[in-house]
């Protein structure tokens, strides 16, 4: 939300339920969803083909951008690569996990496939992947890129959760203003009936 | 050369701490017309711009986790997330303290106007009868010196001026006070109602510091769920909006920011004459001189500056010739458990929000149980509903679904919202292990020696935990879900952190033995007439009730009777 949105937002709230004369706030619902989609409306985060990260190289970076969106497709959009670059040019126990961990994967890569990480073919990929993103699969030859999956993983995670995609994939419609609380009746019924309680009525 | 500050003129009274205490005695008093100065460690609270109520993650580059990433690598400059209402912290650099050997102890500390009532849980709850004479009811702890009935009419003041919702129930765990409208309960927490009525186990409408009816020129709640934030319109009570900065447009109001409490200096006849305080700004002491003192700094923060106060006429510390300054202190018992329930996937989307925290809770229910292996009791916070994603929202579902693309977005999908925990919050019986002393070896960044904590869990309280774990495992399984693999707590290790849930109490006791208690039935200390502590640490015991209510019912009450004892030239 930028900060024109924000004002706009309080002048709201401010003008509908601060002042209004009989002390009863009022906030007619068609304003407040006004605001949770105006809010909502947001830009792509990602920096585009020009952007130059900040703590990766270009090659490093195309391949965390790769990467994150086979994690989690439609985080590319989401600017997760650069967030991470971010963080990492900022805090150098990150940049370590990160810059080492595409050392180890394009050596991997390149020693089992004849090509790096971003070159390779889709299938060689998603086959590293597999061994990585699986404790079951794990081989010994892996563990050393195993804390790097995690760390990318969870980040990328984090940053498409956190962006105005993610929060649409999972649903969730708040951070709002309403002049009151209320919580629709066909959701309760669905969770009653396929409760242990469906049958108290 | 370092030049002591003073003050010609004498303050009628000052105030330490802006918190829930120091902000009940602004009030009171400024309203009575009674000048007085405001002492606060840290800086004035601007909420149009300190409060991020309202902002997404996206708006900041880091999404939250720190501009540095220091959320990622336990480094808790942003304690409870970024995105919290200013500012406490759990190290504060340059001001440390020190915990004994085989001790463990936590302590957070807000400085800034309005303390820790700028984002705590507002869950306000009234002590019951027997929490206000437990060794009457169970030979454990002391007794107040005050009764339920006597502060009864303190708690309705504060319920009608702060706003608090709730239902009148005729509990006696749980007395009823003067509420504002209930607030209707979430999809979950209606399915946990369920499950209580099954277990047996009342689950009633909250009792919540949050406006669902405008009230004195404050605007209604807007139901944005982010009361944790700081909240604009002041529809969650914080001493900040709600006290200090109508007491400032009084005239009767003067503060002093960025101003540690450094000494209470004291006459020949052993009144306070002075309060020396450190400016943090130019780093000299200052002091000023007053007719009264009321010391509201928080319950350790409080007895730390008594314990230096030290005199001819105190060697101990100011007012401590009970040498109870410091000792008793207690924690809130804290447990929680959280389950998935399957009732709850693939449910509508909607809007959960609400106020911040529960809807509805478990008031300690077990109060008239015999053999019980533990005393007193606990009650049970609630959350679930749909929150607004975070950094780290989703890590758990993303590690145990494993594997990446579609498949981990289905899994992230299904897991939202249909995670119910339980939070149990329990009461710890006072001990002669647990309390807090001046550590004669370091100083902090002002000067000023550091508190030095020791602290222990009992049986009692890993008791009290195993019930906790027990219950909040068949609640979960009532309403069909599974509970998060937790082994079962089997030793103190288990139970929170002392200080942990951020209720600390007892170290600075009430009583009408001047032996055994420092503080008459009004707060004011048995040895110095003029000396007030109004934060928890007047406190006999730590209900499971938390003490924010408590805390600003006492402090009404006291301040009233400083105003008369002023007037009538006592004090």
């Amino acid at each position: 939300m930028d900060d024109v949105s924000r004002r706009e937002l309080f002048r709201i709230v401010g003008q509908s339920m601060v002042l209004t004369a009989a002390g009863v706030g009022v906030l007619e619902p068609a304003l407040a969803q006004h605001v949770h989609v105006a809010l909502a409306d947001a830009k792509s985060l990602s920096g585009g083909p020009n952007f130059v990260p900040k703590a990766f190289t270009k090659h490093q970076f195309a391949t965390l951008r790769h990467l994150a969106e086979l994690i989690v497709p439609g985080a590319t959009e989401s600017g997760a690569a650069e967030y991470i670059d971010f963080l990492s040019s900022r805090n150098t126990d990150l940049a370590a996990i990160f810059n080492g961990g595409f050392i180890w994967l394009d050596l991997y890569m390149t020693k089992k496939y004849g090509a790096d990480f971003l070159t390779a073919k889709p299938a060689q990929q998603t086959e590293m992947l597999d061994k990585l993103a699986y404790r079951a699969n794990r081989s010994v030859d892996v563990a050393g890129g195993v804390q790097f999956w995690t760390w990318t993983r969870n980040m990328v995670v984090d940053a498409y959760y956190t962006s105005p995609a993610g929060v649409k994939d999972v649903g969730f419609m708040g951070n709002g203003a309403m002049s009151e609380f209320s919580v629709p009746k066909e959701a309760v019924e669905y969770v009653m009936k396929r409760s242990p309680f469906a049958n108290e009525g | 050369m370092f030049q002591v500050q003073r003050s010609p003129e004498i303050h009628d009274v000052v105030v330490i701490g802006s918190g829930a205490g120091g902000g009940t005695t602004v009030k009171v008093l400024t309203e009575k017309g009674v000048k007085v100065t405001l002492i606060e460690a840290g800086p004035m609270l601007n909420p149009n711009k300190d409060f991020k109520e309202h902002m997404w993650p996206w708006e900041v580059d880091h999404r939250g986790v720190g501009p540095n990433a220091e959320n990622y690598f336990g480094k808790d400059i942003y304690p409870f997330g970024y995105f919290l209402a200013p500012n406490g912290y759990w190290n504060i650099p340059g001001e440390p303290f020190t915990v004994a050997e085989g001790s463990e102890f936590k302590w957070f500390r807000s400085r800034i106007t309005g303390g820790r009532t700028n984002h705590y849980g507002r869950i306000s709850l009234r002590f019951a009868d027997y929490d206000f004479k437990p060794y009457s009811f169970d030979g454990l702890g002391t007794d107040w010196p005050i009764t339920y009935d006597e502060m009864a009419p303190w708690y309705d003041k504060a319920e009608d001026f702060i706003g608090i919702t709730g239902t009148r129930e005729g509990i006696r765990s749980a007395p009823d006070g003067k509420f504002l409208p209930p607030i209707p309960p979430r999809v979950h927490e209606q399915l946990v109602m369920r499950a209580g009525k099954k277990l047996n186990i009342p689950v009633i409408p909250s009792r919540m510091a949050m406006l669902t009816k405008s009230i004195h020129g404050r605007a209604a709640c807007h139901y944005c769920g982010q009361c944790g934030r700081g909240c604009r319109t002041a529809s969650a009570f914080t001493s900040s909006q709600a006290m200090i900065f109508p007491a400032m447009k009084t005239g009767n109001l003067s503060i002093i920011n960025n101003a540690m409490a450094r000494e209470l200096l004291v006459d020949d006849n052993g009144r306070v004459k002075a309060v020396s305080y450190i400016d943090k700004t130019t780093k000299t002491e200052k002091q000023i001189r007053c007719r009264a003192v009321v010391v509201a700094a928080s319950a350790c923060e409080s007895a730390r500056l008594l314990l230096n106060s030290k005199s001819t006429k105190f060697p101990n510390g100011i007012a401590n010739g009970s040498g109870q300054v410091g000792r008793n202190l207690t924690d809130t018992v804290g447990y929680s458990l959280g389950g998935n329930v399957p009732a709850l996937e693939g449910m509508m989307r909607h809007n959960s929000d609400g106020i911040g925290g529960m809807h509805v809770y478990v008031p300690w229910w077990e109060l008239d149980k015999k053999n019980k292996d533990f005393p007193r009791g606990y009650h049970i916070e609630i959350s679930g509903g749909y929150g607004m994603p975070q950094i780290g929202s989703f890590r758990g579902v993303a590690a145990k679904a494993e594997g990446y693309g579609s498949r981990l977005k289905d899994a992230i999908r299904q897991s939202y919202g249909a995670q119910v925990s339980f939070a149990g919050r329990g009461e710890m019986i006072p001990n002669e292990h647990s309390f807090c002393e001046i550590d004669p070896t370091v100083v902090d960044q002002w000067g000023i020696p550091v508190l030095k904590f020791s602290f222990r869990w009992s049986e009692y309280e890993v008791k009290m935990v195993q019930h906790m774990h027990r219950t909040f495992t068949d609640l979960i399984q009532a309403m069909g879900g599974t509970p998060n693999a937790k082994p079962f707590p089997q030793n103190a290790s288990a139970v929170s952190v002392g200080g942990e849930i951020i209720h600390e109490a007892g170290t600075v006791k009430m009583g009408s033995d001047p032996k055994t208690s420092v503080l008459n039935k009004y707060s004011q200390a048995h040895e110095v007439r003029n000396l007030t502590v109004v934060d928890a640490a007047p406190f006999n015991g730590n209900p499971d009730k938390n003490v924010t209510l408590t805390i600003v019912a006492n402090a009404w009450r006291s301040a009233e009777h400083l105003a008369d004892e002023m007037k009538k030239g006592e004090v």
